[in-house]
């Protein structure tokens, strides 16, 4: 059924760390890896070695730039893969029921068998979280593992998404934000995990933490007086060429 | 978004289609016999031509029937009910007037208010969609609306009626693209609200997370088509409502009569084209692309 639950009893999601993550793409790999060869159908590429590779991922990691006015710039990884919203139009969009969100634990799974691959809901995720799979016409999305983390024949250890299971730099969190006592809640309250997309409405489950302030150069530092320059005026043999060299026309005029 | 052939032909005929359903459920004085199987011939051909051309685009077709079943939640699914109803209810009015000679006009009010109903259901599939911030509005069914019922009027030989008509879908169509033109700017979705990095500073795509275009890519963004636009809508506003107005202003022969409708639909289509071609997906925000 497509209509959404009115509550779930647990809220299970991925806490992903902007100012860990470094942008290795192992979590795609190992996305891809698990789930080609799990839950439902394999995930195809088009043309691996051909011109204008194409596959479905369920997981992808862009790389941001920001630049505040007047300083640096800095380079932001961003794992992106389903949020499994509490309010997910993906969801009510469905018009077969293969879409829906389970009210045990809130993660959001498609039906393939009953998928006709019309795509309105990848239409209708603001985030590009499904991706309908070219080769099998049905939706493919992330399962947050569930053949994983609920898995009693895997050790206890790797009951958990691939994609966190494998981050070497431990950027990636899995829990139940229903939980406040949780990882997944702590974390979120510590670091002022963010929504994508609030203006939406979708109220996503998982979390992003913003990458932690930089150091900066302005910073008052008791080693400044130390480091103010010496000299701004060129002296001796430099001072003579930078004369004679200023006489010569061809400079460019900024500098002038 | 990507203009898929057959959605464009889908959303263009089954208008047209269910269109000149309505005005033949709503005429007083409807055609018997054979006239009346060739309008409803033409009707029908039109609006059922274009929901099969509909599951042109779908996975797996042949699963088409589960869509009837969340028509409490799933705008599509009511599409699907309400076009199925309307062209059952239709068809038993039809078939009363064909080979019968009898007119039921409480069962034309019926389907007609069905075939609209289909029309407005189609529209809501768009207009309900957070993401694409040009279709969500209540214009886009005023839009799809307002197309539907003048085809159908053009379709079904009411001149005068047809020639208000396509004054009020012009007004329309260029209300619907002014606002649609600021839509995404007021929508407050930037890549800034995407990420969540916004309040650091100016946010600006680095390197995608592939080589080359993706699936959301390919269906979401779509900026060859744009570089056009301008031009597209003054030759979809040309052909859907200029031409037919000035030969059906001349004096009435059929040829200027049919070429009036050809005109017409060739301008319908070219509209549908962008509605596509033009919508932005908050998705290209990820890839610094519109």
């Amino acid at each position: 059924m497509t209509s959404l639950p009115t509550s779930t009893e647990k809220k299970l999601g991925l806490v992903i760390d902007l100012d860990t993550c470094v942008g290795c793409h192992a979590c795609v790999i190992s996305c891809k890896g698990w789930n080609t060869e799990n839950y439902g159908a394999p995930l195809s590429d088009q043309r691996p070695y051909g011109e204008e590779p194409m596959g479905t991922f369920l997981n992808r990691v862009h790389s941001y730039e920001v630049q505040a006015e007047g300083q640096s710039a800095q380079t932001v990884h961003f794992p992106k893969s389903c949020l499994h919203c509490e309010n997910a139009p993906c969801v009510t969009v469905c018009p077969t029921g293969a879409s829906y969100k389970r009210a045990e634990d809130g993660i959001v799974l498609v039906n393939e068998q009953d998928c006709i691959g019309c795509g309105l809901c990848a239409w209708a995720c603001p985030y590009g979280a499904r991706e309908l799979d070219q080769e099998e016409g049905v939706m493919k999305k992330c399962t947050l593992c569930v053949d994983r983390i609920y898995n009693e024949n895997l050790p206890e250890v790797d009951r958990t998404p691939a994609c966190v299971r494998t981050c070497p730099a431990g950027a990636r969190h899995f829990g139940d934000f229903a939980d406040p006592d949780s990882n997944v809640s702590k974390l979120t309250a510590e670091r002022g995990g963010m929504d994508l997309m609030p203006e939406l409405g979708t109220a996503p489950v998982n979390k992003y933490l913003p990458p932690r302030p930089k150091d900066s150069w302005d910073d008052e530092s008791i080693l400044a007086p130390f480091l103010e320059p010496v000299a701004d005026e060129a002296k001796g043999l430099l001072g003579w060429i930078d004369k004679q060299l200023s006489r010569l026309p061809g400079d460019s005029k900024e500098e002038v | 978004m990507h203009p898929a052939p057959s959605v464009i032909i889908f959303t263009t005929f089954s208008g047209l289609g269910f269109g000149l359903l309505a005005w033949l459920g709503f005429d007083a004085s409807p055609a018997k016999g054979w006239a009346a199987f060739w309008w409803f011939l033409i009707a029908f051909g039109f609006a059922c031509g274009g929901l099969i051309s509909s599951t042109f685009h779908l996975g797996h077709p042949e699963r088409a029937l589960k869509a009837f079943t969340q028509w409490r939640t799933s705008w599509l699914s009511r599409e699907g009910v309400c076009a199925v109803a309307a062209l059952f209810v239709m068809g038993l009015y039809a078939a009363a007037l064909i080979f019968f000679d009898t007119h039921i006009p409480h069962l034309g009010w019926i389907g007609a208010l069905l075939s609209l109903g289909t029309v407005f259901t189609t529209s809501m599939i768009y207009a309900q969609l957070e993401t694409i911030p040009r279709w969500n509005t209540p214009l886009t069914s005023l839009l799809y609306l307002s197309y539907a019922i003048t085809g159908g009027a053009l379709l079904s030989g009411r001149v005068t009626i047809a020639l208000i008509l396509l004054l009020i879908t012009t007004a329309v169509q260029l209300l619907w693209w002014k606002q649609g033109d600021s839509a995404f700017a007021d929508s407050g979705s930037t890549l800034g609200t995407a990420t969540g990095l916004g309040d650091r500073g100016e946010v600006r795509s680095m390197a995608h997370p592939h080589t080359s275009p993706n699936y959301l890519m390919r269906e979401f963004i779509h900026v060859i088509g744009r570089k056009h636009a301008q031009k597209l809508r003054i030759i979809s506003l040309g052909l859907m409502a200029v031409l037919p107005v000035i030969l059906l202003l001349l004096p009435f022969t059929h040829v200027f009569a049919l070429l009036a409708v050809l005109s017409h639909i060739a301008g319908v289509a070219t509209s549908r084209w962008l509605f596509f071609a033009e919508a932005e997906h908050t998705v290209g925000l990820y890839y610094g692309m519109r």
